[in-house]
């Protein structure tokens, strides 16, 4: 399979890229990890004139942790699974990283592709807007935040402008207990469904929770309702149903090879009761 | 547009460079152009894993990359492992316990493990099940995999030991 030709540019810093990216317009396209955007381009559903590879801008790489946590665009799922202090400050990015793809595409998926592709299979957009992660974009006009919870409007349709470029998520360190849980028919593949939880407790009464979903619809969810059906309750097993019903309402399955919509909301119920139950217990 | 660019490649400790244009696959640049066939095509989608090398020490799929974002690399592919005559540890370790049937994944297979025990030397069955999680046998059902890898991490920490 062999993609439409292309020129490449490979520049050293964010600034080449942004006049690249207003000089080509919609002939340009970002390369991170590139594998959600090759394997388009091998199979020409992805035209791309003009590729810009972002491999050497070394603003983009690095994770800061402490109480607030920034994670630079290129950072790739590997460094996140090997980052201790990230694992001890944030471990739900952990946790959800072991389970995107296999070991070699870890190595080379990036956040920022994740998150800015626009795709509802990855699993970290929905895992920031559980986080309420803030994106910080870079266009010509300088930067500007969005927020992970206002930043999805379609599948691939974003708030990003076509000459903006994702250069970090920033969030504050979570408390309390944390689960990502995911169903997939094998390694490799997309969510059937899959559930972001974090929940803080008080004694033994649920403070906060923040809940949300992937591959589900055609945006990640974020679950507010289910997430307060839990605040103020002891999380109990009718309580955890009631978040699941809310859950349920929230999201707008569509059928395709993983199942009809019956069996993926199954999935997605199933998905968040374990996952409520492993935050609570961590909580 | 489409104009052929300057390649350079550092694999398997020699020097190459050659002209290409950007959209070649680097599983082809390193089969075609550098008479490297140890990495084989299967899927061509990033999922078997057939294709794997090292490049800048990390486990790719030289499918999902093309040559023009290798430019400058440092790679290690099955070729640069062992010989015939002086095999690595992990591919006599495939021989003696039979963790190949077709072969067609093997060479993928050896260079992930390699990185694999690198990263962790000491791995546990599921480990390493977890670590090989990205290469595909249709032939072997994995057991006897495993067991070459186990093995042969066991025959190089008990070597690291010797020397020590």
């Amino acid at each position: 399979m062999i993609p439409a030709a292309f020129d490449y540019h490979r520049p050293n810093d964010l600034n080449g890229v942004i006049s690249l990216l207003q000089e080509h317009g919609d002939d340009a396209r970002v390369i991170a990890g590139g594998h959600s955007l090759i394997p388009l381009m091998k199979l020409r559903m992805a035209e791309v004139p003009h590729l810009i590879d972002l491999q050497s801008i070394s603003e983009l790489t690095g994770i800061e942790s402490g109480s607030i946590i920034r994670i630079g665009a290129m950072t790739t799922q590997a460094d996140i699974i090997d980052n201790a202090s990230l694992a001890s400050s944030a471990p739900i990015l952990k946790e959800a990283s072991l389970q995107i793809a296999d070991p070699q595409v870890r190595y080379m998926g990036t956040v920022g592709g994740n998150v800015a592709n626009g795709d509802p299979g990855n699993d970290m957009p929905g895992l920031m807007q559980c986080l309420d992660a803030t994106f910080i974009l870079r266009g010509p006009n300088g930067e500007r935040e969005v927020k992970a919870r206002d930043f999805y409007h379609a599948a691939y349709m974003t708030e990003r402008e076509d000459d903006e470029v994702m250069v970090a998520v920033t969030f504050d360190a979570p408390k309390g207990g944390y689960a990502y849980e995911k169903q997939k028919r094998k390694i490799g593949d997309y969510a059937t469904a899959a559930a972001a939880v974090i929940i803080s407790k008080d004694g033994s009464t649920c403070k906060e929770a923040s809940i949300a979903m992937t591959n589900l619809s055609d945006t990640p969810v974020f679950c507010g309702a289910a997430s307060d059906a839990l605040i103020g309750t002891s999380v109990s097993a009718e309580d955890i149903k009631n978040a699941v019903s809310s859950m349920i309402d929230a999201i707008d399955p569509a059928e395709d090879n993983r199942g009809p919509v019956e069996f993926k909301k199954h999935a997605a119920a199933v998905v968040l009761s374990r996952a409520i139950e492993r935050a609570w217990q961590r909580a | 547009m489409s104009g052929k660019m300057q390649i350079k490649l550092k694999v398997n400790g020699e020097d190459h460079e050659f002209l290409a244009e950007p959209r070649e696959l680097l599983v082809h640049a390193l089969r075609e152009r550098l008479n490297l066939t140890g990495s084989h095509v299967g899927c061509e989608t990033g999922h078997c894993g057939v294709c794997t090398v090292t490049l800048n020490g990390k486990s790719v799929k030289s499918c999902t990359m093309f040559v023009a974002q290798a430019d400058g690399a440092e790679l290690t592919t099955v070729e640069g492992m062992g010989s015939p005559d002086n095999l690595h540890v992990l591919q006599e370790a495939f021989r003696e316990h039979h963790g190949l049937q077709c072969g067609y994944c093997t060479p993928g297979m050896i260079m992930r493990a390699a990185k694999l025990l690198e990263e962790i030397p000491n791995p546990t069955e599921e480990q390493v099940r977890f670590g090989m999680a990205g290469n595909l046998c249709r032939c072997t059902g994995y057991q006897n995999i495993v067991k070459s890898i186990m093995a042969a991490a066991s025959e190089m920490n008990s070597a690291k030991e010797a020397a020590q």
